[in-house]
């Protein structure tokens, strides 16, 4: 076994017991097994071509201290933690999730508690729901969060996931997020990450979509450490759509690194992604998407586009754009690119008397506004101007003080 | 059923037009693969202690590694122990026949596949270097270019007459620690071409090697060197054929290119190994390793290939631009038919400043194939205004064949723009609707499609070889329509 992954099996052969019985049955099934996939596979090298970009178990190595709180939900409507839900969730707990994952195993290994958030068949939820991950805490702490999304036959819902951290200290956060959306739901995700430079964060969506469902995911990593977002979706019935964004903006050492699968399994679907990066100072970014027409998949509608912006020679972008086509009757594109600031229009803007730091603001912020843009969301869309003008500006850097921790 | 199985033969038969054998007494040296192999091929070329030193080391290495496993492929197991390494069809005949007389079989065989070796009958402004398994049979034009000063032999000949050249630039561009193939390839190398274009030339005619495999159980490991000096010139064709044998042959060859300041090299490729029959069975392993490296300030080397043969490529011609203002370029068309497999693409490797490259890649896929393109943008931190222009088509022809593309890009510097696009679709039935209504029957109107498509790659080849790469196109691609 490997030396780096022993800190977690050792935690969990102590601390297995306490898990298991502040936790309920439907989760605590699957621990068994995911401990044995855990202590076999390691945590992926860069070998492993999804994770080809990140040092996994550098991120993993400091000896953080686990939570293990469980959850408190009250009264808000949708919301339950697991044990509380108004549906059986053995069907849908870990079914989704790459099992062969070891970053997701551990996660199935040592979450306490999961959110569900159960939408029943034709009801329209009115108001988004906001979950808000706030890392608090006097000591370097990891986290295992686990959420459930079901939609269910033509559910619709917005959902936005907000992670935040308030004191400085290093946190790492794993979590993982299963998504069913049912035949004809529509939803929409939104994940906003502004954490601090000790923040290392790891998250694995995993999105199922019936038939003429619409699903639309942004993900917005305007302050972090290290992050690694992995997103997988499969388009299981015919007429879904899938609508997948991100934006990042980075500098000093960030490392942002998104990774994301659409798996066209029948035909007649869509799907389009953008992603967009501002890199600046030292930052790394990497971005690989995949998409996969299988045979059969016929009249598959697919386009992916990854831009971005590299302001500093120190700055560096991995970018992989991968089409993987077993079906002849498709419209499949993807494109990439990486460069900087148009000098003609720094030029021009300089012309007018905007000095040079506001002009590349503008520009950087213009860059980034195409992704804002795609959000039907419009409160979340204003407040996302605002958070991007002050992310820019280099206002972001520290806690705003909301509510929540004063 | 034997019936059936007749037809489907004879109907593969007549596609490729190249499948004989030619009846030549041939040496061919025990299968298997020892270091006393390698001691045997390096004896029997009269080479000196430093290449079988080389060879060694590479051997001894190559035992230490895997084969690669990473690329879109199914590849059979090879078998390295039952491969013979080495056969000789120029045998000297017994009777002392004159010094450098050719088997006139081998003459006839070259005749037939239109590389005439008698110089008058070539075609004007061509030199050729024919390689038959692991011999070079013969190089034509020698005198004539020695006149300017220029080297082109084959490699065995280049060893003994310009050894001082030879292991200066001798894996130096693909070492043989560079990957499993190239250190095979290094081990048990046999023939290739040699070409050194002194200063300041303009190499008068057009270079060019023809590879044939011919003997049964053996694979081809060539390994060919071009080093052109500063602002020389030089446009060089590869060209391939095998005979029809339901066994897999391996062919595992290695090119390196040296391209000096303000030179310039165009290297292009007809490549139409045997593909298999019909049902997969059979065809060339195609695993070579290509890389040019432009050393000097304001180089240039464009790949230029057309892929339509082997049941498996694996290929990458490469370029690392570390000269200031130098220029690469990548054109390609692969064409996979049935069940062949293509795993090909480029690597570009920015390391000098100003430094410019393109690619532009053209997959058609047909039948149950699967094509992929694999490539590699890299912008070291040093490349400053480095400039990536890449474009990926894929064109689909039937339901059950696959396109793939995996571009990876790595930048390190702000100042380069790298971009890329791709896109996948099948041919447009508007297209096709326009030409039946013309009185084009849809075979006849995909190859002119398809023609069109792969048009932008095919300019950039010699005259004589774009009218030879688009009838290629269209015999590929036959019976993969309706």
């Amino acid at each position: 076994m490997a030396e780096d992954t022993r800190q977690y099996t050792d935690f969990y052969a102590q601390a297995g017991k306490l898990i298991c019985e502040r936790s309920c049955e439907v989760m605590n099934a699957p621990r068994a097994e995911a401990l044995r996939t855990f202590s076999a596979l390691g945590f992926p090298t860069k070998k492993v071509e999804r994770y080809k970009y990140t040092d996994v178990a550098e991120d993993f190595a400091p000896d953080y201290g686990i939570a293990l709180t469980p959850l408190e939900v009250k009264n808000l409507p949708y919301c339950h933690r697991i044990s509380e839900a108004p549906v059986d969730v053995t069907p849908y707990y870990n079914k989704l999730a790459d099992r062969q994952d070891a970053v997701v195993a551990l996660n199935t290994m040592l979450s306490v508690d999961a959110l569900v958030i159960y939408v029943p068949r034709n009801t329209k939820v009115e108001h988004p729901i906001q979950i808000s991950n706030v890392l608090k805490g006097e000591q370097d702490t990891m986290v295992n969060r686990r959420i459930l999304i079901i939609l269910e036959q033509c559910a619709e819902a917005d959902i936005v996931i907000t992670d935040k951290a308030v004191d400085q200290m290093h946190f790492l956060s794993n979590q993982v997020v299963e998504v069913f959306a049912g035949d004809g739901s529509h939803l929409n995700l939104y994940e906003v990450e502004e954490t601090h430079l000790l923040c290392t964060r790891y998250s694995s969506v995993f999105v199922q979509q019936g038939r003429d469902s619409h699903v639309h995911h942004t993900s917005f990593t305007l302050f972090n450490g290290h992050t690694r977002n992995r997103m997988d979706v499969s388009l299981k019935g015919e007429g879904s759509g899938v609508i997948l964004n991100g934006c990042v903006i980075a500098d000093k050492t960030q490392h942002v690194d998104n990774n994301t699968l659409i798996d066209h399994q029948v035909g007649c679907c869509q799907s389009n992604e953008l992603y967009k990066y501002v890199l600046d100072d030292s930052s790394v970014g990497a971005f690989a998407g995949r998409i996969l027409v299988r045979e059969g998949a016929q009249k598959t509608i697919s386009n992916e586009t990854n831009a971005n912006l590299c302001a500093t020679s120190s700055a560096r972008m991995y970018t992989q754009p991968m089409l993987e086509i077993y079906a002849d009757d498709v419209k499949c594109s993807h494109g990439s690119t990486v460069g900087q600031m148009n000098d003609e229009a720094l030029f021009y803007m300089r012309q007018r008397g905007i000095s040079e730091q506001e002009a590349r603001l503008l520009l950087k912020s213009a860059f980034i506004t195409e992704v804002i843009e795609t959000i039907p969301l419009e409160a979340l869309r204003d407040r996302l101007h605002v958070l991007v003008d002050k992310r820019l500006r280099g206002e972001l850097s520290k806690c705003e003080g909301c509510k929540l921790c004063k | 059923m034997e019936e059936k199985n007749e037809f489907v033969r004879e109907v593969a038969e007549k596609k490729y037009q190249y499948g004989f054998t030619t009846d030549v007494q041939t040496e061919v040296i025990d299968k298997g693969l020892s270091e006393d192999v390698v001691r045997l091929i390096s004896q029997k070329k009269g080479e000196p202690d430093w290449l079988l030193e080389f060879r060694l080391k590479a051997f001894r290495y190559w035992q230490t590694l895997e084969a690669p496993t990473w690329g879109h492929l199914k590849m059979p197991e090879i078998d390295y122990q039952d491969i013979s390494y080495y056969a000789d069809p120029t045998k000297k005949s017994p009777l002392g026949g004159k010094e450098g007389a050719i088997d006139p079989e081998l003459m006839k065989t070259f005749d037939k596949l239109g590389i005439p070796l008698e110089e008058r009958l070539a075609l004007s402004g061509t030199a050729v270097d024919a390689v038959m398994d692991s011999v070079s049979v013969k190089t034509t034009f020698r005198e004539k270019l020695k006149e300017k000063g220029i080297i082109f032999c084959s490699i065995s000949e280049a060893v003994k007459e310009h050894p001082e050249l030879v292991r200066e630039y001798l894996g130096s561009v693909v070492p043989y620690r560079d990957n499993f193939f190239a250190a095979l390839n290094s081990a048990v190398f046999s023939d290739g071409s040699f070409v050194y274009i002194p200063k300041g030339v303009r190499c008068p005619m057009e270079l060019s090697t023809y590879f044939r495999i011919n003997a049964r159980g053996t694979g081809q490991f060539e390994r060919t060197l071009i080093v052109c000096d500063d602002d020389a010139y030089v446009s060089y064709l590869e060209g391939c054929t095998a005979p029809m044998r339901d066994e897999n042959q391996l062919h595992a060859a290695i090119v390196e290119i040296v391209v000096k300041e303000n030179a310039e090299v165009k290297y292009s490729t007809v490549q139409n190994w045997y593909p298999g029959d019909s049902e997969g069975k059979g065809g060339v392993l195609n695993l070579v390793t290509k890389r040019g490296h432009l050393r000097g300030r304001n180089s240039r080397l464009s790949w230029t290939q057309v892929e339509t043969g082997s049941a498996i490529t694996w290929k990458y011609p490469s370029c690392v631009l570390s000269g200031e203002g130098s220029q690469a370029e990548f054109y390609s068309v692969a064409v996979t038919n049935n069940y062949q497999q293509a795993d090909t693409g480029t690597k570009m490797i920015h390391i000098g400043k100003n430094t410019k490259s393109t690619i532009i890649s053209k997959g058609i896929s047909a039948g149950k194939s699967q094509n992929a393109y694999r490539g590699l943008v890299k912008v070291a931190k040093t490349a400053d205004n480095a400039r990536n222009y890449s474009s990926c088509d894929s064109l689909l022809l039937g339901s059950k064949c696959g396109a793939h593309t995996f571009p990876y890009m790595d930048v390190h510097n702000n100042t380069a723009v790298v971009e890329h696009e791709a896109t996948t679709s099948k041919i447009s039935e508007d297209q096709l609707f326009y030409c039946n209504q013309r009185g084009i029957n849809t075979e006849e109107a995909v190859s002119l499609i398809v023609n069109g498509y792969a048009k932008e790659v095919i300019n950039k080849l010699p005259m004589e070889f774009a009218v030879e790469a688009q009838k290629l196109l269209g015999v590929s691609l036959e019976g993969s329509v309706g």
